[in-house]
């Protein structure tokens, strides 16, 4: 299963036409303690590019993008009473959202993990 | 603070430094219209201190001030005595502290004034949480019905009609730029207000229902059916209280079922003070919609040594963080009325709060037993606290008041200046009695109003 990333720091596993999406360990460091995640409702059509969820840490929130184009098909309610999941577990446990992948062709052009690494070496 | 006075030369040299050619260039943003292209009429370039003290004592003097004579007003404002302690606790070194605290976790007293406050506001409204105050009840009424549409993803709200339609029309005017739709009506004449009436005007699109308790009319409800109602169709039910005082007589609207309440703190505290500055409460029943909350927000904390401290929190809400994205405008707070409530709300003590409203509305029923004897005047009222509605004969409300006035005495609100045009109000007047009214106060009224209304057959 490939995983992909995007320079805002959000990851994105695709499985079939099921995506699953959060952010790197790299974004939760730079955050900081987060203490609040705002998900998109189940339903949800998500823009790649356009926000889709929010993560608070206590003095900052950021903005979450889609990496993809989709339906919202499940969100990560474990996070409404654990955000900390975020910090302890970013690319695992602390995932956001699942999507219905709308076009597969939106995938080019995102890193793989190599480029990813690369791409923060150089930042 | 000092004044520095400006010579011509400083203010071309000013002027030259930022490129503008003259004073004017820094208005040019402003309409032509808005401008004055004068001096002020009537008003003379310089006077002698003396003068000026002479001129301003002789135009107060014209005044009937509230303290002065008979005084049954209130319609959202009222007279109640602030112990002279209050004043001077407010104006302590400690609590001077920068308007806005920027660095809040340095300004430890004013977090712990405020932290204690939205304690007191949450447990007077029966809401698990408080914010830290806005500017006014109005002002609170309209964050509320924006904070409903952001829970609910509704635009519409629906007014009663006994809401004070000063409230109602802040949520109107703010509406325009939101697009929300606002459902209101002129209240009914009636000794009840009419809820079915209102529950029947909730539909799958409504956002919130907005009440007002007791009502403009003084009439109080029980706010059950209405929340039911309202939560069936997914909507938040909205309390307004305009006195806080009757809370310490009456059910909290958060027992009986209000998602928000808010409401004006003046009596508490603050006094009339010529119509402001006031105080905006505002405060949820259920802490899920905490982060749905409009302004500042203080919380109890420990350090790292495990000692208590108190933290301005969840403020990555609001517009400093969040700009365009910020769940309101308000990231400020009524820090020195505020003030005023806690130390006065402290003084009095949960005792001391109910014992001034038992009394608030003994004088009242003193009053309202004492009116109904007036030929052609009748209690309108089932139910009320230290307010109620006089359903007068004779001339029209606004008239009587005016005569009233003349008179010296200064007999309550009436409805017709609230509600400009709609004919059946225009009888009605709206008298207020406080713990400050004697009961010398209320036969005067009776007497006089006797003498002005004629009986109607």
């Amino acid at each position: 299963m490939p995983r992909y990333f995007t320079d805002e720091h959000e990851w994105i596993d695709v499985e079939g036409d099921s995506a699953t999406i959060g952010i790197t360990e790299y974004a939760q460091d730079q955050l900081g303690d987060i203490v609040f995640v705002e998900l998109p409702t189940v339903g949800d059509e998500v823009e790649k590019g356009k926000e889709a969820a929010v993560v608070e840490s206590v003095k900052a929130a950021s903005d979450v993008y889609a990496p993809i184009s989709g339906e919202v098909t499940e969100i990560n309610s474990t996070l409404e009473d654990e955000p900390g999941l975020v910090n302890s577990s970013p690319e695992d446990d602390g995932w956001f959202f699942r999507v219905n992948v709308a076009d597969e062709g939106e995938l080019e052009g995102l890193m793989d993990e190599d480029a990813y690494k690369e791409f923060l070496a150089n930042l | 603070m000092r004044y520095l006075p400006l010579t011509d030369t400083d203010r071309s040299e000013m002027l030259a430094k930022i490129g503008a050619k003259s004073i004017d260039d820094l208005f040019v943003d402003v309409p032509a219209v808005a401008q004055l292209d004068g001096p002020i009429r009537d008003l003379p370039m310089h006077a002698s201190e003396m003068a000026v003290e002479r001129h301003m004592k002789a135009r107060a003097a014209k005044n009937l001030a509230a303290g002065d004579a008979p005084f049954f007003l209130g319609a959202g404002a009222y007279r109640h005595h602030v112990p002279a302690s209050v004043d001077t606790v407010i104006q302590r070194g400690e609590f001077l502290t920068a308007y806005t605290p920027y660095q809040p976790e340095i300004a430890q007293g004013t977090l712990q004034m405020l932290f204690e406050f939205q304690t007191q506001v949450a447990r007077l409204y029966g809401c698990a949480v408080a914010n830290a105050s806005l500017y006014d009840g109005s002002t609170a009424c309209w964050e509320a019905v924006a904070m409903a549409t952001r829970v609910t993803k509704r635009n519409r709200a629906v007014l009663s009609g006994a809401l004070h339609p000063h409230y109602a029309q802040v949520v109107k005017t703010m509406a325009q730029f939101t697009g929300d739709e606002i459902a209101d009506s002129a209240p009914a004449i009636a000794p009840e207000a009419d809820l079915d009436g209102l529950i029947a005007r909730i539909d799958e699109d409504t956002a919130c229902v907005v009440v007002q308790y007791p009502d403009i009319l003084g009439r109080i409800s029980d706010l059950s059916k209405v929340a039911e109602a309202a939560h069936e169709k997914g909507a938040l039910l909205v309390a307004v209280n305009t006195e806080p005082v009757a809370l310490g007589a009456i059910r909290s609207p958060g027992e009986m079922g209000a998602d928000i309440v808010v409401g004006e703190g003046q009596s508490i505290g603050v006094g009339l003070q010529f119509g402001g500055p006031y105080l905006g409460l505002f405060a949820v029943r259920d802490p899920k919609h905490v982060r749905q909350m409009p302004g500042r927000l203080c919380g109890e904390t420990t350090d790292a040594e495990g000692r208590r401290g108190f933290v301005l929190t969840l403020s990555t809400r609001e517009q400093h963080i969040r700009r365009e994205k910020a769940t309101s405008n308000i990231c400020t707070n009524s820090g020195l009325c505020a003030l005023a409530f806690n130390v006065h709300m402290t003084l009095l003590g949960e005792k001391g709060l109910r014992e001034l409203a038992a009394e608030n509305h003994r004088l009242a029923c003193l009053a309202a037993d004492r009116l109904a004897q007036v030929p052609g005047v009748e209690v309108l009222n089932s139910s009320f606290f230290n307010e109620f509605t006089l359903m007068l004969g004779g001339k029209p409300a606004r008239e009587i008041v005016r005569d009233l006035a003349d008179r010296g005495v200064l007999g309550g609100v009436s409805l017709g200046r609230l509600y400009p045009g709609v004919e059946a109000l225009e009888h009605a007047l709206l008298v207020a009695v406080t713990e400050m009214t004697t009961e010398e106060d209320i036969e005067t009224l009776a007497t006089e109003l006797e003498a002005l209304v004629k009986e109607t057959v």
